[in-house]
């Protein structure tokens, strides 16, 4: 069989194979539902890499199996293939190609990074978040308060601002999808705009010693009148 | 009997070893005791006691024995004669020795750090604490990683010192005394590492993040110190793989003759050079901040916890290439081979590695986007980061090429490297959303990056290593592994990994984080958790296939000519095993590594014995 025909085959059996595996990707659900406003870039982006690694997976997995199916050394063949050294213009499409789809990835992950970390309009909840071996201690300085949850209103970006008692660990609601380490001595900023109302859990992400794995928090996110309400009963 | 287990440098080692070692801390302990700081404190009395050790041991193994009588000028030793396997357990300076004792050693590394991934991995099939205590989980899990990383360092290097100076058609190492050093210096790192389990384990994983492993039990210090060890051999390593690739090549092995897994080799060996010292200088500030208070990184005492992470990244980033390079160098030795073609684009692949190499030095901050990199430096990391992504395409598509059109022949090696590049594919591919920054604030510290990782070594190096071993295993000891064996152990290994990795993914996705003993069980992530656990001990039993198929062929394994796979390069135009010095008459090279198909292609012209010339004087070996 010619080149050509070997080709086609493989080029139609690629979209077949990419057509699935994308497809089983976008299905694959993220059962931690998108809580935040930051959620929604990132499951974005998370989507769109699905779906260009999907077609390079597809091309690379089934040339692999075609190659292995098609080009078994057959009893009464030749003994050595063709002695085919390379291909400059081949070479060079399969370094520009996926040059360009990085560098595409690179300024599709720059806007997004924009996009989640930039400070909105108007004034941000501020809350201080103290991580230590195995617990967090919030605290609300523009009321005041220092609960032992964390409570937040929905719609309404927070400031997280983290630091660290004695060992680094991290600020991870998988809801919230974006993580902050918290390091002893600095502090760093996590911006989060929580768009669910609803219960979560704050773990640490980041290993931390004996109790790491069982380090976690509570977190409401709550109708801004319900927010009002326990931070009066707080200030009690 | 005692004569000849007296003769053993590994028995005179041991015993000053150990000598060595209680002198020291008996006299750290006297110190301690006069200035009254009361006698026993475990961290420096050990850390005195095992650094003395080690230098006792060296001396008793005959380490500075040649290196001493070059020195004042006295004749080198006579070598009694003994035994041929007595060389295993010595001071023995020739490549494929050291080779060997590299790779047995590796492969016992990884067979006890696999273990211990055995035991957690049972621990975290379901939800809960079933059987371990955090403690146990946290030091089996952080063993795991700096054991395996360990055990891999030691098997690139007993690839390389094997195969390296035959491929070059050199007569050994260029300095084959600093060669047994940098391996002799790898047994009492072992033995540091298996001491850190009863020591109390540390918890911190295998990067050591201060100020974590400032409060570690002793098992901490052991591993920093192990590990440093683990670095003295490399950085030794790499200057030998180094000189002997510049300066050992036969006549016409110009750099464009070389196969591919000697530039892997000199990408790997720049990178060793290079960055080594920076985990190095790391772990020692850790030591030093643990022995003496001395606070680099605790910010009440003006340190910078940080700080730690950028020194460490700087090498263990450049590491990853260090551990797959050659692995990927193999897989370029196997497909051309068992495909009867020539390496497709065989200038652009060799030079992948270097820029792979080049590439890698440059994205050290891709490990530190949640930890709070600056801001300005992220989207620059994630660039550099993502670019990477091109000469690794270079090889993987290169690979493809080679295969296209070909005579494919699916004996074992082959199909390891089959699986090789399956899996590094996935490896790299899932890699990019660990770059780009806003997704990475997501997965990172979940399964997926522990996924995603295992890919990349299991592609770059532990499936890579398992073709090596069965398509070297003739050239190394005169017989063939069991091809069924081999092919049942092919599949079960290739079923098991993606058993246990694939769903890795899917479980990073929905939530679980890495180094975890329990997780929620409102997550659902319970039945995934056992699919994992299956394919691990699915893994498990290959190896222990491959274990039984290693030693009962190399007992009575089939007999196997020289060149059993008909490859080209010099290494196989050699009887197996290969003679002590290698080539009678240097070899000369004429011609492409890869030459299949190629009518009147030669790569080397290997003269039989007594044929013309002498030893060349260039073949001359060092002192050193």
């Amino acid at each position: 069989m010619n080149p050509r025909r070997h080709a086609l085959r493989v080029t139609a059996l690629t979209a077949l194979a990419s057509a699935l595996l994308v497809a089983l990707f976008l299905k694959t659900s993220l059962t931690p539902l998108p809580a935040s406003a930051q959620a929604e870039p990132i499951d974005r982006l998370l989507r769109l890499m699905f779906a260009i690694g999907g077609v390079i997976l597809a091309l690379c997995l089934v040339l692999l199996v075609y190659n292995v199916l098609a080009f078994r050394h057959r009893p009464g063949q030749p003994e050595e293939g063709p002695p085919q050294e390379g291909h400059t213009p081949l070479e060079v499409l399969w370094s520009l190609v996926p040059l360009a789809l990085v560098l595409f990835l690179a300024v599709e992950g720059a806007l997004a990074l924009r996009d989640i970390t930039q400070a909105p309009p108007g004034e941000e909840l501020e809350v201080r978040v103290t991580a230590f071996q195995w617990a967090w201690r919030f605290e609300y300085p523009q009321y005041g308060i220092t609960p032992g949850e964390l409570r937040l209103p929905v719609d309404r970006p927070v400031l997280f601002r983290l630091t660290s008692r004695d060992v680094v660990h991290s600020f991870w609601v998988p809801e919230f999808r974006v993580k902050q380490d918290a390091v002893p001595g600095m502090e760093k900023v996590l911006r989060v705009t929580p768009t669910k109302v609803g219960s979560y859990k704050a773990w640490c992400a980041e290993l931390c010693g004996l109790a790491h794995t069982l380090m976690q928090a509570p977190v409401r996110v709550v109708e801004p009148e319900g927010f009002e309400r326990w931070v009066k009963e707080q200030r009690r | 009997m005692r004569a000849t287990l007296w003769r053993l440098g590994i028995v005179r080692g041991l015993t000053w070893g150990l000598g060595g070692t209680g002198g020291a801390m008996a006299a750290t302990m006297l110190v301690r005791a006069a200035l009254g700081l009361g006698a026993w404190n475990s961290g420096p009395v050990t850390a005195v006691g095992s650094l003395v050790g080690i230098l006792f041991y060296l001396w008793g193994l005959g380490a500075f024995k040649g290196w001493g009588r070059w020195a004042l000028g006295r004749p080198e030793e006579e070598h009694p004669c003994q035994p041929p396997w007595t060389r295993y357990f010595s001071y023995a300076t020739n490549h494929k020795t050291i080779g060997v004792q590299y790779m047995v050693t590796s492969l016992l590394v990884l067979l006890v750090a696999g273990i211990y991934q055995l035991i957690a991995r049972l621990e975290t099939s379901q939800p809960g604490i079933q059987f371990l205590s955090l403690d146990t989980y946290n030091s089996l899990m952080s063993l795991h990683g700096i054991m395996m990383l360990g055990g891999v360092l030691l098997g690139i290097s007993g690839m390389i010192n094997y195969l390296v100076p035959l491929m070059l058609g050199a007569r050994d190492m260029a300095f084959p005394r600093l060669n047994a050093l940098s391996f002799w210096v790898t047994p009492p790192a072992v033995v540091l590492f298996l001491l850190s389990l009863p020591a109390g384990g540390f918890d911190t994983g295998w990067t050591a993040y201060p100020p974590l492993s400032i409060r570690g039990p002793l098992g901490m210090q052991f591993m920093l110190l192990a590990f440093y060890l683990m670095g003295w051999s490399s950085i030794l390593g790499s200057i030998n793989f180094l000189t002997t690739i510049i300066k050992m090549r036969a006549p016409g092995m110009g750099l464009f003759r070389m196969p591919i897994f000697v530039w892997a080799t000199l990408a790997t060996a720049i990178l060793q050079l290079i960055f080594t010292q920076f985990v190095a200088t790391a772990f020692l500030m850790v030591l030093l901040e643990r022995l003496l208070g001395l606070g680099f990184f605790n910010p009440e005492r003006g340190g910078n916890a940080l700080l730690f992470q950028h020194l460490f990244w700087f090498y263990s980033h450049p590491a990853v290439y260090i551990f797959v390079l050659p692995g990927l160098g193999v897989i370029s030795e196997v497909v051309p081979v068992f495909s009867r073609k020539p390496l497709f684009g065989y200038r652009a692949v060799a030079l992948s590695s270097l820029g792979i190499a080049v590439g890698g030095t440059m994205v050290w901050g891709h490990h530190m986007f949640a930890a709070g990199i600056e801001e300005w430096l992220r989207v620059p990391f994630m660039v550099t980061t993502l670019l990477v992504a091109v000469p690794t395409g270079v090889k993987v598509f290169s690979w493809l090429a080679t295969m296209w059109m070909s005579r494919i022949h699916l004996d074992t090696p082959m199909l390891f490297a089959l699986t090789s590049i399956a899996v590094f594919l996935i490896g790299g591919i899932t890699g990019v959303p660990n770059g780009i920054i806003p997704v990475d604030l997501y997965i990172h510290d979940t399964y997926w990056v522990v996924a995603h990782f295992h890919h990349t070594l299991f592609g770059g190096f532990v499936f890579p290593a398992m073709a090596a071993i069965y398509f070297w295993f003739p050239k190394f000891t005169g017989r063939r592994l069991n091809e069924g064996w081999g092919k049942l152990h092919w599949a079960l290994m290739t079923a098991g990994f993606f058993i246990t990795y694939e769903p890795m993914f899917w479980l990073g996705l929905n939530g679980m984080r890495r180094r975890v003993a329990d997780y929620d069980p409102a997550l659902g992530l319970g039945t995934m958790n056992i699919v994992v656990t299956i394919g691990g001990y699915l893994i498990a039993l290959a190896m222990l296939l491959f274990f039984i198929n290693l030693m009962g062929s190399a007992w009575r394994g089939a007999l196997a000519p020289g060149n059993p796979w008909r490859s080209r390069t010099l290494e196989w135009q050699l009887p197996s095993p290969p003679p002590e010095e290698n080539f009678p008459t240097t070899p000369r090279v004429v011609g492409p590594p890869y030459g299949y198909g190629i009518p009147g292609s030669v790569h080397a012209v290997v003269a039989p014995a007594g044929g013309a010339g002498e030893k060349e004087e260039r073949w001359r070996t060092a002192p050193i």
